[in-house]
């Protein structure tokens, strides 16, 4: 038995390879060639990836969503709009298709509106723990079954993207008992919300505070450090995790900052800009959406040009401007404004494979071994805890209680049985 | 005009009382005057900063923010701090309430009941001195103000706004205040102050009302007086630094890569309305709306539940009063203490009988040696 597998901690990603000596290669065999039988299969394929956002509401949470998959894939509530809070926490999802130079990828967002905005929040965080772990349960159904299918449907979620308001001071209560029960399921990636709020020096204070308090409370967020897998991950993700909490301020009005068209708020006193607007304008609702890559060739920039006067964003401001489209050159982000591109180039442009990995190499399988304990499946190996059999059936929507059992709690229900 | 004392014949028609305001305010100026404003809000929401910067101190020179470790188990406390101000020969001495730990846990059902008690013990301390022996030094530590932070970026008010403003509403003058208004877009402004207002409608609560100007008031002070009455609730933003903003004058603002917030400018907050409403010109207002309105209530309540614990269906306050006090039993404290200080106040009373007959023996004495003089 792979001791690894069964220990309840969080493993390494990859289990350790045996080391073979290097081979002289004595012509050229071709070998280079599978990457590109890859990426073939992986584009006929498709991607999948399911991000869930939580806080409270009016944090920005829609607005980011769809500047960060420059589509309509949430609906936003102008500020002031009279939306009743929803009595108890709720989960929404919705699921997209969205396609990128022959890339699909199938988007699942959900949105959990209604939390940390009742009087009392306590054990808020269990319908969205439930949520997750009904996930994991659902994939771990489909995995047990005898005859399965050839590529099973992945509900789970890859990343939590969590919203702390800026008090400038430190974490709430709030976000260091969600934090803590959390990032032991899922990956969790904090940001600073609606950060223009915080100037740059208390926006630093804050985020060394912020650490401080993970730190403190042994909350380990995406991307964790016992991950790393060599010398060349552990640097760029040290130079990540120095920037974690991003501040993220979200925008989606065009507005015209010397010369270069940015999606900003416009105030008395200046524009925050978030993001720069790329040739490709944000489209209408649902089905197939064609975005084009700011790192793209120039031909493909060229072809969206055109393009872009004739999808119109619905909520540009003042629609009598005429905002060109920017080059190549000019899609310099302004950092000291918003951080939101290094949050997007973390969850898009990078790592989001290796959150998927990290998804079913370690959370899936830690709730996997919980499970299989349980039912009994597994035969008596060096961890197995007597708990109360649990009917493994083919409950796919088990209740929360049942299914939000961590190690820690296993005890418990030891107790229990004597 | 000074005082003048035996006025000629020639001014049979001019009687003087004309001066009696100034007299009020030579009165007012030796008194001094004292204000207790409360904060209430989450933390985070630059309540400290707001209220350095309205009264232009460091109020909150030796605060300690406490850790996230200890958030965790704290509960609401109330602080007291006074601080003596002087403009222009006149004394202030303003009290601030805090609520730390208001809105920080991750339960808060009823974290406002702390701040109701203390409301109404300091209208229990006023009830006791007002009905006492001595009444002439006391001290008036009553709540006069409430400002009331919400926050920016929700969608209105929360439900534990609500639940707060609600429970204190009867009991104290609350002004709703927008926290960090520099969040906001001029739009995004306007849309939640409507969203707020409606909200306090529906919710059927009583925020201090300004009053309206005298109609004999020119036309360009009713149009500022209506425009601030339309900015309710006030979106602020409070600073103490002092920003040089490209060579033109140093101003009080927070300062961004995108640009310098100015606090006191009337365009890009409302600080400047706040503070001329607070300050300028409502401060005795809310005072006397405290005492006459919201204190009255409490106490007019206080003595029904006193008289006949169980008929809650009283007539009116005025067919109280009438009833003589002697019956109602007043708020009586344990014996040995009250014997105490009826001692004590008998004593006081005692000495300055004594002296005023001093003094006046002393005119008395002065005046005949005068006339005296004059005769001879």
């Amino acid at each position: 038995m792979d001791p690894l597998r069964q220990s309840p901690s969080p493993c390494s990603s990859r289990p350790s390879s045996p080391k073979t000596p290097p081979c002289e290669m004595l012509g050229y065999v071709g070998i280079e060639a599978v990457l590109d039988q890859l990426k073939i299969k992986a584009m006929k394929m498709g991607f999948e990836f399911n991000i869930m956002v939580v806080g409270q509401s009016g944090l920005g949470k829609s607005t980011m969503l769809n500047t960060l998959f420059k589509s309509k894939v949430w609906k936003c509530t102008p500020p002031g709009l009279a939306m009743p809070t929803p009595q108890t926490l709720q989960l929404n999802s919705v699921t997209h298709v969205i396609e990128e130079k022959g890339v699909k990828l199938k988007l699942t967002v959900t949105d959990t509106p209604g939390f940390g905005d009742q009087i009392n929040n306590d054990k808020c965080w269990n319908p969205i723990l439930g949520y997750i772990n009904e996930q994991y349960e659902r994939y771990l159904q489909e995995e047990i079954l005898i005859t399965r299918q050839r590529h099973i449907p992945d509900t789970r979620v890859h990343c939590c993207v969590y919203f702390v308001p800026p008090t400038g001071h430190c974490l709430r209560p709030l976000d260091i008992e969600f934090l803590q029960r959390l990032c032991r399921t899922v990956n969790v990636v904090p940001v600073i919300a609606r950060a223009d709020s915080l100037t740059l020096e208390e926006r630093e204070a804050f985020r060394r505070r912020i650490q401080h308090n993970l730190r403190t409370h042994c909350i380990e967020v995406y991307p964790q450090k016992c991950f790393d897998e060599d010398i060349n991950d552990r640097i760029l993700n040290s130079k990540i995790r120095d920037r974690i909490p991003f501040a993220v301020v979200g925008a989606d009005q065009q507005h015209l900052v010397n010369g270069r068209c940015v999606l900003g708020r416009k105030t008395k006193w200046g524009i925050v800009e978030g993001q720069c607007r790329d040739s490709a304008e944000n489209a209408g609702e649902g089905g197939l959406k064609i975005q084009a890559h700011p790192a793209a060739s120039g031909t493909l920039n060229t072809h969206h040009r055109a393009q872009s006067g004739q999808a119109h964003n619905q909520e540009a401001d003042r629609p009598g401007n005429q905002v060109p489209p920017c080059s190549e050159e000019d899609s310099v982000e302004n950092m000291a404004h918003c951080e939101f591109p290094l949050l997007r180039d973390l969850l898009i442009r990078s790592h989001l494979q290796d959150l998927k990995d990290i998804t079913h190499n370690v959370h899936y399988e830690n709730y996997r071994v919980c499970r299989l304990n349980e039912s009994h499946v597994l035969p008596h190996g060096p961890c197995w805890v007597n708990l109360a059999p649990t009917p493994p059936g083919p409950s796919v929507a088990p209740g929360p209680s049942k299914v939000c059992r961590q190690t820690r709690e296993d005890s418990d229900d030891n107790e229990d049985d004597y | 005009m000074g005082l003048q004392w035996g006025l000629g014949k020639k001014d049979k028609e001019y009687v003087g009382f004309a001066a009696l305001p100034n007299q009020l305010h030579r009165k007012s100026v030796k008194k001094g005057f004292d204000f207790t404003l409360m904060v209430a809000g989450e933390s985070g929401l630059g309540k400290s900063t707001l209220i350095n910067s309205l009264f232009l101190t460091n109020l909150y020179e030796d605060r300690h923010l406490p850790e996230a470790s200890a958030r965790l188990t704290q509960t609401l406390t109330i602080e007291r701090r006074g601080v003596e101000i002087e403009e222009g020969g006149i004394k202030v001495k303003l009290t601030l309430v805090d609520t730390p730990g208001f809105g920080d846990s991750v339960d808060c059902s009823d974290c406002w009941l702390p701040v109701v008690r203390f409301i109404e013990e300091q209208f229990e301390q006023y009830l006791r001195d007002e009905s006492g022996l001595n009444r002439k030094n006391i001290q008036d530590s009553r709540v006069h103000c409430c400002l009331y932070f919400i926050s920016p970026f929700g969608r209105g008010l929360r439900p534990l706004d609500v639940a707060f403003l609600r429970a204190v509403h009867e009991k104290v003058n609350i002004i709703p205040v927008i926290a960090k208004a520099d969040a906001l877009m001029p739009k995004e402004t306007q849309a939640l102050k409507q969203r707020i207002r409606d909200q306090l409608k529906e919710e059927e609560i009583n925020i201090y009302q300004f009053p309206d100007c005298d109609s004999d008031e020119d036309e360009d002070f009713k149009r500022q007086d209506a425009e601030m009455k339309e900015s309710i609730p006030f979106a602020v933003v409070g600073s103490c630094e002092v920003v040089r903003d490209g060579g033109t004058r140093p101003v009080r603002g927070r300062r961004y890569s995108w640009g310098t917030v100015e606090v006191e400018n009337p365009h890009h907050c409302d600080f400047l309305n706040l503070r001329r409403m607070l300050v300028q010109t409502h401060l005795q207002d809310l005072k006397e709306v405290t005492h006459d309105i919201l204190y009255e209530g409490y106490r007019a309540s206080c003595l029904q539940s006193l008289a006949r614990p169980g008929a809650r269906d009283r007539a009116s306050r005025s067919k109280l009063s009438r009833q003589s006090a002697t019956e109602i039993p007043l708020p009586m404290l344990p014996l040995a203490e009250t014997e105490k200080l009826i001692r004590e106040k008998d004593e006081e009373l005692r000495r300055m009988q004594e002296m005023l007959e001093k003094m006046q023996a002393q005119m008395q004495q002065s005046q005949t040696q005068g006339e005296q003089s004059d005769a001879l």
